[in-house]
């Protein structure tokens, strides 16, 4: 029990106030003094051992403060000095004989309980004797560089008391923190008390808190953990046992703030998650049954979040968590390509392309984004590391082709089945819009994205000049998100061919105008043409076609009219890209046939011609073998029998001959007689490369018109970022061209270092 | 009257093998009656003559094998090329006469001897360090026989890279030409590859070419010419 005895009518006198206690002028002799101040003493310290002894009253205090003042302002004799050291003496006296025989006998929580006790008693005593010795404070003790008066008391109890039993006490308090590690309930205030004597016996500074206890306590700490960690490890899931450790830093982290310092907090958690999770990162992660790629692949979101939490407390934690994490997504996309790979050379053996498998093949790679984006987005919280991690293994396995197409193109053909009439993909107005918005993402990841805007742009235009395009909204919006993402050189062509197609309508209504107002200019048959921008457009070869009669005025007729719009262009003919309507006179029925311009000439050699071989045809046609072939296929060979062919082999061969099948008929009044179109594939390759050739041109020539000299490795460098929004030039590639250049003289190789190229203006 | 103590050159013939002391016509005094003293740029003159061909005003080719057969020299022989390259030829096969003379004038020639003497003293001068470098080129620029051309095909420089450099660096030169005759991507050899190719020579260690960095800027065809030997003799 302890009493504390200052109450509020205590006060400390000021120097100022001097009670002088009728001495006159009588000297107090020093012994004399010292019973009247020692009597006093005594009193307090008997009030401390709960003796029974009257209050200890304000005039009392007086009396001792005044005793002292005197002794020490007394002349010829101040007896200031020995009232220091007796101060002392009695403090260190009245350890000796009470407080440290009491601890001794104190044994397992009664010695530090009892320590605790003997702690807030000395503070008081020491603010007792503190008061009474006061007067020394203000001059004497600083006149003398002495340690003041309250400092002089606790070192007494630290060099007698806390000396002696600072060690069992640290070992007292470890145990009971172990203990309620365990599971156990400890006397949490008695520990606190306990800890805040190592604190305070420092005196302001923390040296004997921090050496004493801290250092011990984290010691033991990671002893602890240490052992934990090694049987959870071997026992536990990697889930479970990081919920165990988010438990033992939340546990921690509650004990420091009832039990400790707060500064010991930082500490303590490190050493937690030092034992627990930097020393076994890597086998937890790695752990095959429920490590993180377990995770990944069963949607264990919460246990995701959690190993993100805990791991980010680490220096370097995520690094080895995003790099796991990159692996399992290049794994997993790495798959994808093997399995749609397996699947196109199954159907290699039907001899079919496995257009549907590599549909799906691109829908399951967005898919795959998708979800792991969700990871990144919802578990990693949306941490650059996990960004950079899905972006690099989306780059490896994206950009690898299946099946001989690359994934440039494959991604084009997936647009385009979206984007057509009928395409393979039946889709909401919204769910078009979102694939669109994902398939441009998945564009981030492909480095040859000319290749992909050069597929594209192939692909639009078929849509666009066969009428196959489902929707012009759709049509405009992804080029607005591929403008955004790639730029406006992007898809500049691209919305040229767009607009183009809105003035070829414009320009057909005046056409049909102009046909209205000129009656002999009629061609007798319904003519659109559609007007082309060249540069918009993918190339395309215009052959000589021999125009049937019927359809050579419709040329004149609308060349003339052009005319009348404009002289300065020049107007060529793709006949390749038109298409025909065509009323077949057939036995059974008559009806209507959409044809391309090249199958209708074809067909029309058959109004005046019964029977014609191979060889005639191509003559009068004035075709090219491949497209003869291919046309004269589609039209006796394929679904519709128009032409009979012989001999009846499914193949065409330069020996057959061909009659016009007057009993064809079909059940529907009119059908459309596809022309399968050639393979633009090697072609599409030929001019991005061709493209990307000039391209690299202009780069280094740009590179180093500003530069005037540049270095070999920088400039390859300069110019891999310069083009890298386009597509990841070839080393070699560049290292071809600048010979190029400098055998044109645009460059020169510097005399002196042979790595340094100079720009010749 | 004193005896003549001066004597007199002998009379100029076409292939003079003695070696008329040099005069100083000029600080003769004119005597329309004593035969003509023979300069020595009169000689160099008369030798030119002697090979030239007298339409062309030039020695063509066939003026120059003979020159090689009086010299007893090969006409693939590398010191003809440097003679050329004395000369600052401009022509392959030919030499003008200004070129004529401004060679043998620099190599103090004015008889066929001496001239074959001269020779071994050029092929050490072509091959000092100051001038190898100016040879080399000069090589190559000699083999672009047509206006505007570039490159020197294949096989010409095939031939080219052993008369030049065969003798200093000789499995250098067998390894290249055997890649420069199997490899497709190039038909001729520009001039960057050309002094691509000597620069290789001097720089890189051989066969090993461990200090070869194809990030430099190595001529494509050299990056080239290494991954085709180095698989070669990892192959074996």
């Amino acid at each position: 029990m302890l009493l504390l005895f200052i109450d509020r009518s205590f006060t400390v006198p000021s120097f100022d106030v001097q009670v002088k206690l009728g001495r006159g002028n009588m000297e107090i002799e020093l012994e004399q003094g010292w019973e009247i101040i020692e009597r006093g003493i005594t009193r307090l310290k008997n009030i401390l051992e709960g003796l029974p002894e009257p209050k200890f009253s304000s005039t009392n205090y007086m009396e001792l403060y005044t005793t002292v003042y005197n002794m020490c302002t007394q002349k010829p004799h101040d007896y200031s000095q020995q009232l220091y050291d007796r101060y002392r003496e009695s403090i260190e006296d009245y350890i000796n004989s009470m407080v440290l025989p009491s601890l001794r006998e104190k044994h397992d929580e009664f010695m530090p309980r009892e320590l605790v006790k003997r702690w807030e008693n000395h503070k008081v005593l020491v603010r007792w004797l503190s008061h009474i010795f006061h007067y020394l404070d203000p001059e004497f003790i600083p006149r003398r560089s002495l340690l003041p008066l309250r400092e002089v008391g606790f070192i007494c109890f630290r060099n007698l008391v806390y000396h002696a039993f600072y060690r069992d006490l640290r070992v007292w308090v470890l145990s009971l923190i172990d203990q309620e590690r365990e599971g156990e309930e400890i006397d949490r205030a008695l520990l606190k008390n306990v800890v805040d004597i190592f604190v305070e016996i420092g005196m302001g500074r923390m040296d004997c808190y921090d050496n004493d206890l801290e250092a011990a306590m984290l010691k033991a700490t990671a002893v602890y953990y240490s052992r934990k960690a090694s049987n959870w490890i071997l026992e536990d899931s990697c889930p479970d046992y990081l919920f165990k450790v988010e438990e033992c830093l939340k546990r921690e982290k509650d004990r420091v703030s009832h039990s400790l310092h707060s500064r010991s907090e930082p500490k303590l958690l490190e050493k937690v998650q030092n034992e627990l999770l930097s020393l076994h990162e890597n086998q937890l992660l790695e752990n095959k049954d429920s490590g993180l790629h377990v995770l990944l692949r069963d949607d264990m979101v919460d246990d995701l979040s959690r190993m993100f939490r805990l791991f980010s407390r680490l220096r370097y934690g995520l690094e080895t968590v995003a790099d796991l994490f990159r692996q399992h997504v290049t794994g997993e996309g790495t798959a994808l390509v093997k399995q749609a790979e397996d699947a196109a050379s199954n159907k290699k053996c039907l001899s079919e392309p496995d257009s549907v498998g590599l549909q799906v093949f691109v829908r399951k790679v967005i898919e795959l984004h998708d979800k792991y984006l969700a990871y990144v987005s919802d578990c990693f919280q949306n941490h650059t590391l996990f960004h950079k991690a899905l972006k690099e293994a989306f780059e490896i396995f994206c950009n690898k082709g299946v099946s001989g197409s690359s994934s440039a193109e494959l991604l084009a053909t997936f647009c385009d089945n979206i984007l057509k009439k009928g395409g393979s993909e039946k889709l909401s107005d919204e769910a078009i819009e979102e694939t669109l918005e994902k398939v441009v993402k998945v564009l981030a990841y492909i480095s040859d994205k000319d290749l992909f805007a050069e597929f594209y742009r192939k692909k639009l235009a078929r849509r666009l000049l066969f009428d196959k395009s489902a929707n012009d909204d759709h049509e405009r919006s992804i080029l607005t998100k591929l403008k955004q993402q790639c730029g406006g050189q992007f898809t500049s062509k691209m919305e040229g061919m767009v607009t183009d197609l809105t003035l070829a309508r414009e320009n057909q209504t005046s056409f049909e105008e102009y046909l209205g107002n000129n009656a002999n200019a009629n061609p007798g048959i319904d003519l659109t043409v559609t007007v082309l921008t060249t540069g918009f457009w993918p190339s395309y070869k215009s052959f000589d076609l021999n125009l049937p009669v019927e359809m050579v005025k419709c040329v004149e007729v609308f060349r003339e009219f052009y005319q009348t719009k404009t002289k300065h262009r020049k107007i060529t003919w793709i006949y390749s890209l038109g298409t025909c309507n065509l009323i077949g006179k057939f036995e059974p029925k008559t009806m209507e046939l959409i044809v391309t311009t090249y199958q209708a000439s074809a067909l029309l050699l058959f109004n005046t011609a019964d029977r014609l071989s191979y060889s005639e045809i191509m003559a009068q046609l004035n075709l090219t073998d491949d497209d003869v072939v291919r046309l004269l296929h589609s039209l006796s060979c394929a679904k519709y029998k128009i032409l009979i062919k012989d001999p009846n082999t499914k193949t065409i061969s330069p020996t057959d001959s061909f009659e016009f099948n007057t009993k064809f008929t079909d059940k529907m009044r009119r059908i459309k007689i596809p022309l399968p179109p050639v393979d633009e594939k090697k072609k599409v390759i030929e001019d991005v490369d061709k493209d990307r050739r000039y391209a690299i041109d202009a780069s280094i020539v740009r590179i180093m018109k500003s530069r005037k000299t540049l270095c070999h490795q920088p400039l390859v460098m300069e110019c891999v970022a310069q083009l890298g929004r386009m597509f990841k030039p070839d080393i070699k590639a560049i290292k071809k061209r600048i010979e190029d250049l400098i055998s044109r003289d645009y460059l020169e190789r510097d005399k002196d270092n042979p790595n340094l190229f100079r720009y010749l203006a | 009257m004193p005896r003549a103590s001066k004597r007199k050159a002998a009379p100029p013939s076409s292939s003079s093998v003695a070696a008329p002391p040099p005069d100083q016509s000029r600080k003769r005094t004119a005597k329309a009656t004593s035969k003509p003293r023979l300069k020595e740029s009169d000689q160099i003159d008369n030798l030119f003559d002697t090979y030239a061909n007298r339409s062309l005003g030039e020695i063509d080719p066939e003026g120059i094998e003979s020159l090689c057969s009086d010299m007893k020299v090969g006409y693939t022989d590398v010191r003809i090329l440097m003679l050329a390259w004395k000369m600052k030829a401009q022509r392959q096969g030919y030499f003008t006469k200004d070129e004529w003379q401004a060679g043998l004038k620099a190599l103090k020639a004015n008889t066929i001897l001496k001239l074959v003497k001269a020779l071994s003293e050029l092929k050490k001068e072509a091959e000092s360090p100051e001038n190898f470098e100016d040879f080399y080129l000069f090589a190559f620029k000699y083999c672009l026989t047509e206006e505007k051309q570039k490159g020197v095909d294949i096989e010409s420089s095939c031939e080219l890279l052993k008369i030049v450099l065969g003798s200093q660096f000789h499995s250098q030169v067998d390894s290249l030409v055997e890649y420069l005759k199997v490899q497709k991507d190039y038909k001729v050899i520009n001039k960057d590859q050309w002094m691509g190719f000597l620069r290789f020579c001097k720089e890189i260690s051989f066969p090993d070419m461990a200090n070869y960095d194809e990030n430099q800027a190595w001529p494509l065809i050299l990056d080239n010419f290494v991954d085709w030997k180095k698989e070669k003799s990892s192959s074996r």
